[in-house]
């Protein structure tokens, strides 16, 4: 235990040094090379494998595996990245459990899935390290293409454009390219650098440029874009976050769950991320989880997840669920933030207003319980910044497209979280960015006839 | 408790699995071990002539080939016989025999195709207190380049001449061991039945290339570079140990002679279905050499509790059970119709019956059924052929339902009939003749 192991005031160097190193090493161990072989011939070699419609991005998950099981791991990896170029970072990331796994057919039989994310994991990292490329630009076809985001969609439909002889230039108004990879998910999902080595990886294939710190509306327009390029792909992400609408939600120690976890993701040495004894997370999804269990690895004592409706109703999935609760956490339903507590202007706790469905209507009940709280993290969904994209139409305050991705403006498509329909997972974003990328491809092909 | 004693050839031991004769049984302090385990008896590693000792090869002996998880099912090996001295070996087996008396001691004997050789090593391992010999026309590799070994085994008029010297020098019972790498075994078991043998073993390891090195292009297992046909073994050689064992069984000339099986023998069960083939006893190697000794607690308890089962008391009341039911295709009852039927409730829905019917036999099985997924066996398509069955992960999910007499068979419109009728008394058939 460290120094401030009882410290009720938010601070850094709660735990020893080695803590933190333990704390937030990979969450999964990789694979070697007996576990893999063991653990890939356990897969049944399904006919149209459920495991494979179960993927967003389509991954040939039989036939990969099939590849690992004859030590043909490299075979493997293209089959991935054949259909999803963050591969690597899926594998680390993505709920499998109610993807691929959740489908596999073992899971059927005997309530244990083929390993299928810890496999795939297996035979990208091969391929990262032994810096195997199997992708190359074709012939130029003199069309420019503009990326708006760095992240897995803007990055996939760049790979794609890439693949096939475009050029591509991308603007991402962070520092650094990776979107969520980057600066969301837990950091113990993707260790030592791991973001930026595949980005690095994925753009050997040439003709990507990157334009950082380029913010759309504020260093140029989408106007300007459409003039200058011959087509342009939004992988904007959701760059704005909901509020709670109640009293104090200002106050010091009140911060947006996926700031928090950027900040974690930023900082290499964990031990200088402050944090204090009692932490309230409010929210049901999985950026729920990777603060609150985030916060308990930085030494925080007591750790709640609050979420205003059931179990059966939260993001997270059961085994993240489980993964929280594991490490201490406690995660309580039905309960909805009615007003932060502060004294002498430092934050207190929160008193939450129980809840319950009536007709099918959240309502507040006349009971409340109020939680102490030293921080409070605020992870109740994020929304698109729409002022700069506004000539396109929009349902439900996403961007809509069609079935090739394209948005009501015939040379604008789009990807990722900011599209309506979109789903907050990497392998959606990056099989969308794969996509988009096919069909500007095809658009960009028929106007040249 | 049933009774597992069993006489073989005359030869008593307190249970039917022997340990065959392999690196196991070469020398006294494993087959200690192998007693103390519980094994019934072994076949000692094969004893060639007096002399300088047989040389081995000094790089790998062995080459595998494995089912999922590495689990070995089959082995290959080019060891020799025996490559220690004569007399050490047979002091030792006449050690080991005196320690442990109610367990069956039988030599493997490999010495030159000349009588006199055969002369001069009956009388020392007789002298030994040994239960028998068994006379190695096996051993495909090495020896029998040398005029021993499978190159007798395959000429069956040496098979006889040999067994017959062995009968005319001996009073120990002499068993004659067979190689599998001829075209018919009944002509080599014919062979010595006519010698006189007290009873035949088999099969003895097949000529096989495990595997090829595919960096230095080299069979495995490779000597600097260099490889051999080694004698395969093994589980995954039991369907051809089953079959030959039966052949002898059901042959006129044959059907008495004893048999000890061997082949890919590794659990109770496999020993019961050679028993039930005709073997009155079998002989186990490669399954020791992958999981030592202990298996054949396994093979006790779980031959004892089957018997008991099925309500037989001892070895005998099974042993041939099988083989009137072992005939000629031709014999077949073509009226016996069969369609598989797929459980739904223990179906996973993988998809590979589907897949197997589909690509590689007679499109009788659906895929999807109202838009979803679903695996279910067309019977107007059906042949009943079992390939779904065979290719199904999960036991019983599909099974093959024999359809009544009476029944319509949907594939054929024809109904079921009770009468038996093969191709011997088909229209089809030419030589039938109307």
């Amino acid at each position: 235990m460290g120094r401030g192991h009882l410290e009720k005031r938010i601070l850094s160097n709660r735990l020893e040094p080695n803590e933190y190193i333990k704390n937030f090493c990979d969450l999964h161990s990789p694979l070697d090379q007996h576990e893999a072989l063991v653990e890939a011939e356990r897969c049944l070699f399904c006919y149209d494998a459920p495991c494979q419609t179960a993927c967003p991005a389509e991954i040939d998950v039989a036939l990969f595996i099939r590849e690992i099981a004859t030590n043909n791991t490299l075979g493997a990896a293209r089959t991935i990245f054949d259909q999803n170029i963050f591969g690597g970072m899926c594998a680390r990331v993505c709920p499998v459990e109610i993807l691929c796994e959740q489908a596999c057919v073992r899971q059927a039989s005997e309530g244990k899935p083929v390993k299928i994310g810890q496999l795939q994991r297996f035979a990208t990292d091969l391929a990262m390290n032994e810096d195997k490329q199997f992708y190359r630009s074709q012939s130029p076809s003199g069309k420019k293409i503009a990326i708006i985001g760095a992240g897995p969609a803007g990055i996939s439909c760049a790979h794609r454009l890439s693949m096939l002889g475009h050029e591509v230039e991308i603007f991402d108004a962070k520092q650094k390219s990776g979107g969520l990879n980057e600066y969301g998910l837990a950091a113990y999902k993707s260790v030592n650098d791991f973001a930026q080595k595949e980005i690095n990886y994925i753009l050997k294939i040439g003709n990507i440029k990157i334009h950082h710190n380029k913010a759309l509306g504020q260093d140029f327009t989408l106007k300007e874009l459409e003039n200058n390029y011959d087509a342009i792909f939004l992988g904007l992400g959701l760059g704005d976050v909901n509020n709670l609408n109640i009293k104090n939600e200002n106050a010091k120690g009140v911060e947006d769950a996926i700031d928090f976890i950027a900040r974690l993701r930023q900082e290499h040495d964990k031990s200088k991320i402050a944090i204090g004894q009692d932490i309230v997370v409010i929210g049901g999804g999985m950026s729920a989880i990777d603060a609150a269990i985030q916060a308990k690895l930085l030494g925080a004592k007591n750790v709640t997840i609050c979420y205003r409706r059931g179990k059966e109703q939260m993001g997270a999935s059961e085994y993240e669920q489980q993964l929280a609760t594991s490490k201490g956490i406690v995660i309580k339903h039905w309960l909805s933030p009615k007003k932060i507590k502060t004294k002498h202007g430092k934050l207190t706790g929160i008193k939450f207003n129980y809840t319950k469905l009536k007709n099918g209507k959240l309502i507040n009940i006349d009971q409340s319980i109020t939680l102490k709280a030293a921080q409070i993290f605020k992870a109740i969904g994020q929304n698109l910044i729409s002022e700069n994209i506004d000539s396109l139409q929009l349902k439900s305050k996403r961007i809509l497209v069609d079935e090739n991705m394209r948005t009501s403006n015939k040379k604008i498509f789009a990807g990722g979280d900011c599209i309506y329909g979109g789903d907050d997972l990497t392998v959606s974003a990056s099989a969308n960015g794969r996509d988009a990328a096919i069909a500007i491809n095809k658009q960009l092909m028929e106007e040249a006839k | 408790m049933a009774d597992l004693r069993n006489k073989f050839a005359g030869i008593k031991s307190p249970n039917p699995f022997w340990l065959a004769s392999a690196p196991p049984t070469d020398k006294a302090y494993n087959v200690e071990r192998a007693f103390k385990a519980g094994w019934g008896g072994v076949m000692w590693k094969t004893l060639g002539e007096d002399g300088p000792p047989v040389v081995n090869v000094n790089g790998p002996r062995y080459g595998a080939i494995f089912g999922g998880d590495r689990r070995l099912i089959g082995l290959n090996n080019i060891e020799l016989i025996t490559d220690r001295p004569l007399q050490l070996n047979l002091q030792e087996i006449k050690q080991v025999k005196k320690n442990w008396p109610d367990r069956a001691v039988v030599v493997s004997l490999m010495v030159p195709c000349e009588e006199d050789a055969w002369k001069t090593i009956l009388p020392v391992v007789e002298a030994t207190g040994a239960d028998g010999i068994e006379l190695n026309f096996g051993c495909p590799h090495g020896m029998s380049e040398r005029g021993m070994g499978a190159a007798v085994g395959q000429v069956p008029e040496y098979i006889e001449m040999v067994t017959r010297w062995c009968k005319a020098n001996t009073n120990m019972p002499v068993v004659v061991k067979l190689t599998p790498n001829i075209t018919d075994i009944r002509y080599p078991a014919r062979a010595a039945h006519n010698g006189g043998a007290d009873a035949v073993s088999l099969i003895n390891t097949i000529n096989s290339i495990t595997s090829v090195n595919l960096d230095i292009f080299a069979p495995e297992p490779s000597i600097d570079g260099k490889g051999t046909h080694g004698g395969y073994c093994g589980a995954a050689v039991k369907p051809i140990a089953l079959n030959m064992v039966a052949e002898i069984a059901r042959d006129a000339q044959t059907k008495n002679m004893p048999i000890s099986g061997i082949g890919g023998i590794g659990n109770w069960r496999d020993a019961a279905e050679f028993m039930a083939l005709g073997a009155g006893n079998v002989q186990v190697c490669t399954a020791a050499m992958i999981y030592g000794f202990k298996i054949v607690e396994e093979m006790i308890s779980g031959l004892s509790n089957w018997m008991d089962e099925k309500g037989y008391k001892n070895i005998d009341e099974f042993v041939g059970k099988a083989v009137p039911n072992v005939t000629d295709w031709q014999f077949l009852n073509l009226n016996h119709i069969t369609k598989a039927r797929i459980n739904q409730d223990l179906c996973i829905s993988c998809g590979r019956c589907y897949i197997a019917c589909e690509d590689t036999s007679h499109q009788a099985i659906m895929a999807t059924k109202n838009g979803l997924r679903h695996f279910e066996v067309m019977e107007d398509e059906c042949v009943g052929c079992n390939l779904c069955v065979n290719t199904c992960p999960i036991e019983n999910c599909i099974e093959m339902v024999v359809l009544k007499a009476g029944e319509i068979d949907e594939r054929t419109g024809e109904k079921v009939s009770s009468e038996y009728a093969n191709w011997t008394m088909h229209k089809n058939n030419p030589s039938t003749g109307e």
